[in-house]
């Protein structure tokens, strides 16, 4: 009976301590791939060729969402917003949805989906594969290679692809709100201009921004330390997934709440 | 010249390698035997610096290579080739540009220069006009042969083999080992080969060490491997030369 209460204790001093030490080393490759970042040579092609794979051909799935997240948030505003007459209003309301909250945060969790599922896996594959430990014994740094491209790609394209999906997402709702439900095509714009500044605008991208790295870190944290056979490779990027998604809804709070 | 004193490692609690020993001579190859799962691959990672031993030394002439850091672990780095079992080839760039990464990233060469190379080690493992091809392309034996171009195209004075010829037919894995013996006769590399086949590779090793549950039980030449009367090294002898009359 007392060896089992402790060895449940052990278990769980194992657990807590196998964690902490996990968090750490998600730490260290996040110093150390910040730490390559700032030491050249800075591998330009293989950041433009990221930039391609996270942003340009995410960019198609960004729209499609982007769109169909304006057109209902469009009809779900201006179903609360007629019973106070407030039709007018409907414009800045989804583009202040849109631009301060839901384009950062839709499309961070779309890229994850597409691109941080397949950055883990890439990365996976070339850890079991021995892709990665071939790059070390050739004296070449993989964090250089593989990782700070990655990061720099994520932080780049996050941003662009959140402004996309803002503006297609405002064009949206105009669809819904201006061509089908009759709101004014000079309020649905016009009031926009009177709502969203610079301000909200920077908030969002900042927002995007750190998505971006948060997405990029921990995808290709998992893939690096992906273990052995295909199981290894499928768990890294199950993981990668939804650890980024539940970050990027978590760190959003965090943010919204001292950006509010 | 490789030296191994000592050397410890424990993976997921298994005492994996207990006190490694042994030397390799400059221009001398040793092939190391031993079961699946015993360390060799775990040792043939150490001594590269891939990974660092719970305990003990790897000497790359003279230096220790699982102490060495940044630009000293780089520099002894750049002395080794390394054939890894699955060829370890990067599957997203074409056999030209996996021959060629390690001349683009390291030297300064001319990329006219980095073409007649590469052009030239891919003729001599045998595959003349394959650089256009992507790694799922090939077969087992070409990306092992594509994967030696890329270790020798830097010419290493320390050549690593990790079970060159496991999973090939019989004649593929002979030219496979014909081809390591040229090139050693050719550069006189150091080297340490993985095998399950001594009788495939007695014409090549000047030494040979087997592993067995993590420490290294025989050590000595071909010579000495054929008349010992170690029973453990006997039965794994006898085994290959069971093989080979079957």
């Amino acid at each position: 009976m007392i060896r089992g209460i402790a060895n449940a204790i052990e278990g769980l001093g194992h657990r807590i301590l196998s964690s902490i030490a996990n968090l750490g080393k998600t730490g260290v490759f996040l110093g150390t791939s910040v730490l390559y970042t700032f030491i050249p040579p800075l591998k330009f092609g293989r950041v433009i060729k990221q930039i391609s794979f996270i942003g340009v051909k995410s960019s198609l799935i960004v729209i499609l969402t982007g769109a169909f997240t304006g057109m209902v948030l469009t009809l779900q505003s201006y179903y609360g917003m007629e019973k106070f007459g407030a039709e007018a209003l409907l414009g800045p309301a989804v583009a202040l949805s849109l631009v301060r909250e839901l384009g950062p945060v839709i499309s961070a969790l779309m890229i994850t989906g597409r691109a941080g599922s397949a950055l883990a896996a890439e990365i996976g594959i070339m850890r079991i594969s021995e892709q990665i430990d071939a790059m070390e014994v050739m004296a070449l740094n993989p964090y250089r290679y593989l990782i700070v491209p990655n990061l720099l790609a994520g932080i780049i394209s996050f941003p662009l692809l959140a402004s996309i999906f803002n503006v297609v997402g405002i064009y949206g709702g105009y669809l819904v709100g201006v061509q089908l439900l009759g709101v004014s095509e000079g309020s649905y714009f016009g009031e926009m201009i009177n709502f969203i500044d610079m301000q909200e605008i920077r908030i969002g991208l900042y927002k995007s921004l750190s998505f971006g790295l948060i997405v990029t870190w921990i995808s290709c944290y998992k893939g690096f330390h992906a273990t052995y056979g295909a199981e290894g490779v499928s768990k890294a990027t199950t993981e990668a997934v939804v650890t980024s998604s539940v970050l990027v809804l978590v760190w959003d709070y965090f943010l919204t709440s001292v950006m509010f | 010249m490789i030296e191994v004193i000592d050397l410890h490692k424990s993976l997921n609690g298994i005492h994996v390698l207990k006190g490694i020993n042994f030397k390799v001579e400059k221009g001398e190859i040793l092939a190391l035997m031993g079961k699946s799962g015993h360390g060799k691959s775990v040792l043939l990672k150490h001594i590269v610096g891939i990974m660092k031993p719970d305990r003990g030394k790897i000497l790359i002439d003279g230096e220790d290579i699982s102490t060495s850091r940044g630009s000293a672990l780089e520099r002894l780095r750049k002395k080794f080739g390394f054939l890894f079992q699955g060829g370890a080839l990067f599957d997203s760039i074409n056999v030209f540009e996996n021959v060629a990464f390690p001349l683009q990233e390291k030297t300064h060469m001319e990329k006219e220069k980095i073409r007649e190379k590469v052009l030239r080690e891919l003729e001599q493992v045998g595959l003349p006009g394959v650089e256009n091809k992507y790694p799922a392309e090939l077969s087992g034996g070409m990306k092992k042969r594509v994967a030696l171009a890329r270790c020798l195209c830097t010419d290493p004075e320390i050549m690593l083999f990790d079970e060159p010829t496991t999973g090939l037919d019989p004649v593929t894995a002979r030219s496979i080992n014909n081809l390591i013996k040229e090139t050693h006769d050719r550069i006189r590399f150091t080297g340490v080969m993985i095998t399950h086949d001594i009788n495939q590779v007695i014409s090549i090793v000047q030494k040979v060490a087997v592993l067995d549950t993590g420490t290294i039980e025989f050590t000595g030449t071909p010579e000495e491997i054929r008349t010992t009367q170690d029973p453990m090294v006997r039965q794994f002898f006898n085994d290959n030369e069971l093989c080979e009359n079957r």
